[in-house]
């Protein structure tokens, strides 16, 4: 069960992720500080201003996706044309800013969040025992992955923005102001990590270095689904937290490494990944 | 080589010999020398394969171990225990290059990058690292028995020396035959394959010389400073390569050289003065590059001789 949370927050940043890269073709390297963002994001919100963690759930997405949205437009956005490597790197440099900023400004250790008045408590579901936050935070993620999934996959929206993916000079000439929906989906990948990082500050201490060990296994979540897919980035997420929850079980030390274990896995018998096209 | 650059190398090498009757701190440049060829190592691979590791501090790292461990536990002598460092980082190159080259691009990135940060697990939960300690106390030794590193300048010479023949190997692998199919293959992988050319085995070979090289610069910057931490490979310092080989000019053949010198200074230097803001001055350094010199400062100062002249 305790890696089913973990693996709702790989499926949220990988769907992110997959997002990102989809439209933009851009590894956002730095998706693992805008999660760790969007965690500060709720707890300074809470101990400065007093909001609460109902309304962080909420405001702290959108203001990171701003701040996602402002990167784009300032810096991003003038690398399209050229090796996606680059945008890689550039994001880097950005994880880089956010986390050392975090970092002179709360140090090492971090805030503590506490768990919200209504979620607290355990449920008996007989086989075992489940903390209602932990119970909360899966199907929270589950339900908004597949909410975007929902999105993208079935609607007039999404339509456009797979339209975008294929050809976007195209949508273009048709009328349609492809920048913004570039910007617009590099806000909603972002604000999708922050969206994990807020549920995840009541489960673990908030600190600067949370985002940074994630987004590396994250990447390994995503090169084992494949990123051409949505549904791929959501299932394998989960799929992989499991795995880890139950290696945790059988064998502590392995824990950590286990994901990179499958990926080596997947290399060797299926290069192009899972669910991916190459 | 043009007259200008063979000048230019030989005043560079004068500095670099003159370094102790300078004043400069010996180890100070050594930690310089390491990175530079930990760097030009790196660039074998992005500047004239094409390829992006995001996890040479696997190599660099576990080498700097390798060699470690054999100093202290197994009391080897300083010259066989960097050969030792060097076929881990040799094996190690095997075999994470052997899963990474069957991606491309960013995938490739990414691969090289998980994989290192298993590495980094290894090194953290292994019974002979010394988990988050490292290892302590690593003496320099004597090389073959002959000659004491003990001494600052001693070591900084034959630091040196290891620098210059990196230096000169990598130069030659680019020259060579290998080197111009491995240009080839960063320019057009389709064509380069149609040709006939097992583009794989090319590209292995390169990860592995340029992993073995890492590896060497790790194993010498773990005798220099006496010390092997689990920052040596962690990821941080496979983005601290990336950058210097991006600063200085990626396939420029010193602009990493100048890169490396660059970033180790501002770290030195400035961690002293602004603390933890080293991280985020980093940080906006990458941007910097990334959005307005993507040559690098080499490579940007041979285009503009390039504009002049032509």
């Amino acid at each position: 069960m305790l890696g089913l949370v973990n693996g709702s927050f790989y499926a949220l940043l990988s769907l992110g992720l997959a997002i990102i890269f989809g439209l933009l073709g851009v590894v956002n390297f730095a998706h693992g500080a805008f999660y760790t963002l969007g965690s500060f994001a709720a707890a300074v919100g809470l101990s400065w201003l007093g909001i609460g963690y109902w309304p962080a759930l909420i405001l702290s997405p959108i203001a990171v996706g701003i701040v996602g949205i402002v990167a784009e437009r300032l810096f991003l956005r003038h690398l399209y044309g050229l090796d996606p490597l680059y945008g890689l790197l550039l994001t880097f440099g950005l994880a880089l800013i956010v986390e050392g900023t975090l970092f002179q400004q709360f140090g090492s250790s971090g805030l503590s969040y506490p768990v919200p008045q209504a979620l607290r408590g355990a449920w008996n579901l007989g086989f075992m025992v489940l903390p209602i936050y932990r119970g909360w935070v899966i199907a929270a993620s589950v339900a908004v992955c597949f909410t975007t999934w929902f999105l993208i996959e079935r609607t007039s929206l999404g339509a456009t923005l797979r339209a975008a993916t294929e050809n976007a000079p195209l949508l273009q000439a048709f009328g349609v102001n492809v920048p913004v929906i570039v910007a617009a989906t590099y806000g909603t990948g972002v604000g999708l990590a922050a969206f994990a990082g807020v549920l995840s500050a009541p489960v673990i201490q908030v600190n600067p270095g949370m985002g940074q060990s994630l987004v590396i296994v994250v990447f390994a979540v995503v090169v084992i689904g494949g990123m051409g897919s949505i549904l791929g980035s959501i299932l394998s997420g989960l799929a992989l937290g499991l795995i880890e929850g139950l290696t945790k079980v059988v064998y502590p030390e392995a824990s950590n490494i286990v994901v990179f274990v499958i990926m080596v896995l997947v290399l060797i018998l299926r290069p192009a990944g899972l669910f991916g096209k190459g | 080589m043009q007259r200008s650059a063979i000048v230019f190398y030989a005043a560079c090498i004068a500095f670099a010999l003159a370094v102790p009757l300078l004043g400069i701190y010996p180890v100070f440049m050594m930690q310089v020398l390491c990175f530079a060829m930990f760097a030009c190592a790196f660039d074998l691979l992005l500047g004239f394969s094409g390829m992006l590791s995001f996890g040479h501090a696997a190599f660099f790292g576990a080498a700097a171990y390798g060699t470690g461990w054999l100093v202290t536990a197994l009391k080897w002598g300083s010259f066989e225990a960097i050969v030792g460092g060097i076929v881990v980082a040799v094996l190690l190159g095997v075999v994470i290059g052997f899963l990474a080259i069957r991606r491309h691009g960013i995938y490739f990135a990414m691969i090289t990058l998980a994989l290192s940060q298993l590495v980094y697990f290894v090194c953290l939960e292994a019974p002979f690292t010394g988990g988050e300690n490292g290892l302590q106390g690593v003496p320099r030794g004597n090389l073959l028995g002959l000659l004491s590193l003990n001494s600052d300048v001693t070591m900084y010479y034959f630091v040196l020396a290891v620098f210059l023949a990196v230096f000169l190997f990598i130069r030659r692998v680019v020259h060579s035959p290998f080197g111009q199919v491995l240009k080839a293959i960063r320019d057009n992988e389709p064509r380069a394959t149609s040709l006939g050319y097992d583009i794989n085995r090319y590209k292995l070979v390169a990860f592995i010389l340029s992993a073995g090289l890492s590896g060497l610069a790790g194993s010498i910057k773990g005798l220099v400073l006496g010390f092997v931490t689990l920052s040596d490979v962690l990821q941080t310092t496979s983005g601290l390569v990336v950058l210097m080989a991006l600063l200085g000019g990626t396939g420029t053949f010193f602009g990493p050289v100048i890169g490396a010198a660059v970033v180790i200074t501002l770290q030195q230097y400035l961690s002293d003065e602004v603390g933890g803001w080293v991280t985020v001055i980093i940080g906006v350094i990458f941007v910097a590059c990334v959005m307005s010199f993507r040559r690098g400062i080499v490579g940007e100062f041979e285009a503009r001789i390039a504009r002049r002249i032509g």
